[in-house]
């Protein structure tokens, strides 16, 4: 099963394929033809999933390109990460399009967004099998391609068009690094592939300064792809795309590419301490500074997007922390449970035609499903134990506090804290009390958009016990199962840490409970609104408007300067041309006045010169 | 014989051929125009007698040539002066300034 893993990732493409040719002609069928193309990709990744737990890692390549002694290969891995993140992919995948089919209904563009989503999952799962890294960067790209075109699938919303060149920009931004980094250790190792690349690393042919410096550049190109501070700007505007988008792309997968990029390239990692701090340190900031602008934000999907970040903030962190397993493990659970909250979100937003949570209220006994899935979403998110993100946030602060960073595992936890207050606040808004706003035709969602939904939560319940303290680290030992440099399965940790989880995540529910449902707790509590702290976080601490000011002003400027430059100088010297050769014409034509007599004259006038050069001259030109 | 010199010829031939060139060149009338033609064409008709008798090699062959201009001429004229009656009637004048229609 495994050598046809190549297979996984051409099903969306012929779905692609398919719909942009006959897409107009198929209407509502494009539907099927994705999901159909969608489910083949999902049982072939289950049943290499299943295989690979059994069988070493498969791996083929052929020549590519020959240029010189330069060769240039492609072709497929299956090791575990690939096989999981495989998984991962195509079941989200294939929610995302069932649920299109009741979300995105009636909408006139229909095919052409299944067109979009099929390219988009074919270069995200033909990403996840590249075994080197030039194939890695293509489908890199394809992937933001993906993105960027579903983000702005509203092209006719202002927001919509300004958002997806804001994705497109700022993770092209991270993608040189990306770049820079791939081509110099190209140029150390003489190969892009993987299994090279460690190889050299491991053998010491590559300097310890180069190996920080091309770790930290593909880093970069993980923070733009990952939505990681400074560049995280672009996610939470990304919500412009439609729901089932933010779910796929937002949650699940894209962002989770950056933090997959840095686990598919860990041993270079962790041969240099330096990027691996640096990736530490910018994980957990990213985590508390995303988690506290969630607390205020007032879209729902705004509110998810955030806290999309700040998640992607801890698998960084426990990535740089050296608990790979930790934020393997933290990537699954959240693609299970960020796609449940953002696909509930969608249901929402489906019910009462608003993003704003304010307007919302008491829709608990209205979406009799979408309620308790969102609970368990949410439950799941907070690291409530029992529930999924319980087990893989434990290991994320066991990793960070194993690995020797106590201030970051401090920051983690206040991030957790926060995390299960703004989640709960945005349960207790949508869900309790009254309606804030008149809400007419509130009906629960369509059978193929709740069903994505249910599986997501089984999932987002069981899919931690994979890996738990108590039941055996199965997950973990798979994981880093023939490759020892990983590190363990599980990390042991104290106890204590476990406990000081649950009671932060539960301290948040209950602030949250306190302040949004029995409201003995002001809402004022801590911070009025219009109060300074509150605006600084709902403005983001004002990153935007900083990037406004100094790098797209000074971008613009430049590019006023060039402008000038083209418009006087390189346009002055082309006119300029213009005009000499069309005055040169314009006189030559003033002489075509049709006088033959003027002729004569001239061809005399000549005739005459030229006698008279020859008798100067004597008939030669010296 | 004769004690004119070849200068003389020469001379004369200038002269006619440049009070051609210039009728040719100046005049507004086509009439004038195409007379002045012929004065060019007999101006060079003297060259050829002229050299033809005391040329370096003295030979009837510029005579000869000069009959053969003076047919030429001759035929050129008529279908010169046809072409003009034409235009004459078309235009209405013989102004050569208006007859510039190659132009446009």
């Amino acid at each position: 099963m495994m050598e046809n893993a190549w297979l996984i990732p051409l099903f969306p493409l012929l779905s692609f394929l398919i719909l942009l040719l006959f897409g107009k002609r198929l209407k509502k069928a494009s539907a099927y033809v994705g999901i159909i193309f969608t489910l083949a990709s999902l049982i072939f990744s289950i049943l290499v999933l299943f295989e690979r737990f059994s069988e070493p890692t498969y791996m083929t390549k052929f020549e590519w390109l020959t240029i010189g002694d330069l060769h240039l290969t492609a072709g497929f891995e299956v090791n575990q990460l690939n096989a999981l993140m495989l998984f991962i992919v195509s079941l989200v995948s294939f929610l995302v399009h069932t649920y299109s089919k009741g979300y995105m209904n009636g909408d006139e563009r229909f095919p052409v967004f299944y067109a979009y989503l099929g390219l988009f999952t074919f270069a995200m799962l033909g990403l996840v099998l590249s075994p080197n890294l030039l194939q890695t960067y293509i489908f890199w790209e394809l992937v933001g391609v993906g993105s960027f075109l579903l983000i702005g699938f509203y092209f006719n919303k202002e927001e919509a068009k300004a958002a997806a060149k804001k994705a497109f920009i700022m993770t092209r931004i991270g993608d040189v690094g990306l770049f820079i980094g791939m081509i110099l250790l190209f140029w150390e190792t003489k190969s892009f592939e993987y299994s090279e690349i460690f190889k050299a690393v491991d053998s010491g042919a590559v300097s310890g300064t180069m190996i920080t410096l091309t770790a930290i550049l593909i880093f970069i190109g993980a923070v733009g792809k990952s939505g990681q501070f400074p560049l995280h700007t672009w996610l939470p505007d990304a919500m412009e795309g439609p729901t089932p988008v933010s779910a796929l792309i937002h949650a699940a997968t894209m962002v989770a590419a950056g933090v997959y990029l840095v686990a598919a390239l860990f041993p270079l990692f962790l041969a240099s301490k330096t990027a691996l701090l640096t990736i530490a340190v910018i994980g957990a900031f990213t985590a508390i500074f995303a988690a506290s602008i969630g607390l205020v934000q007032t879209d729902i999907k705004r509110v998810l997007a955030y806290s999309t970040v700040s998640q992607l903030g801890y698998m960084m962190l426990a990535l740089g922390s050296g608990g790979y397993v930790a934020g393997v493990f933290h990537l699954m659970t959240h693609a299970f449970f960020k796609a449940l909250l953002f696909l509930a979100a969608g249901s929402v937003i489906h019910a009462v035609h608003t993003q704003n949570i304010e307007e919302m209220g008491g829709l608990w006994k209205k979406l009799k499903l979408t309620g308790p899935l969102f609970l368990i979403g949410t439950l799941a998110i907070s690291g409530v134990p029992l529930l999924s993100g319980f087990f893989s946030k434990d290991e994320i602060l066991i990793a960070a506090w194993e690995g020797g960073h106590p201030i970051l595992f401090l920051l983690a936890l206040i991030a957790a804290f926060m995390t299960a207050f703004y989640m709960f606040r945005l349960f207790f808004m949508v869900f309790t009390g009254e309606a804030r706003s008149e809400m007419k035709h509130v009906h629960e969602s369509p059978n193929n958009m709740t069903f994505p939904m249910i599986l997501l939560g089984v999932l987002a319940i069981v899919a931690g016990y994979v890996n738990t303290p108590w039941f055996g680290s199965f997950f973990g030992d798979w994981l880093v199962d023939g490759n020892p440099a990983l590190g363990h399965g599980h990390i042991e940790g104290p106890i204590w840490i476990m406990i000081a989880a649950t009671v932060v995540s539960l301290l948040g529910i209950y602030v949250a409970y306190l302040m949004y449902f029995k409201r003995s707790l002001s809402r004022n509590w801590l911070s009025g609104t219009g109060d300074t702290l509150h605006t600084i976080l709902l403005n983001k601490y004002y990153v935007d408007e900083f990037y406004q000011l100094t790098v797209i002003a000074f971008t613009k400027g430049f590019s006023y300067f060039l402008r000038f430059i083209d418009v006087f100088v390189v346009e002055g010297l082309v006119k300029g041309v213009v005009g000499i050769v069309q005055g040169l014409g314009k006189t030559g034509s003033k002489m075509q006045t049709g006088q033959v007599q003027t002729y004569g004259a001239v061809a005399f006038i000549g005739l005459a010169l030229l006698a008279v050069i020859f008798a100067l001259t004597g008939g030669y030109l010296r | 014989m004769s004690s004119v010199p070849a200068s003389a010829f020469l001379a004369l031939a200038l002269i006619l051929f440049c009070i051609g060139l210039y009728g040719a060149l100046t005049k507004r009338n086509t009439v004038i125009v195409l007379i002045s033609i012929e004065l060019m064409l007999n101006a060079v008709n003297i060259n050829l007698v002229t050299f033809s008798k005391y040329g370096m090699t003295p030979s009837i062959t510029g005579q000869i040539f000069a009959l053969f201009a003076i047919c030429v001429a001759a035929a050129e004229a008529s279908v010169g002066l046809a072409i003009l009656i034409a235009l004459y009637r078309t235009k209405k004048t013989v102004n050569i300034d208006e007859m510039n229609t190659m132009k446009n």
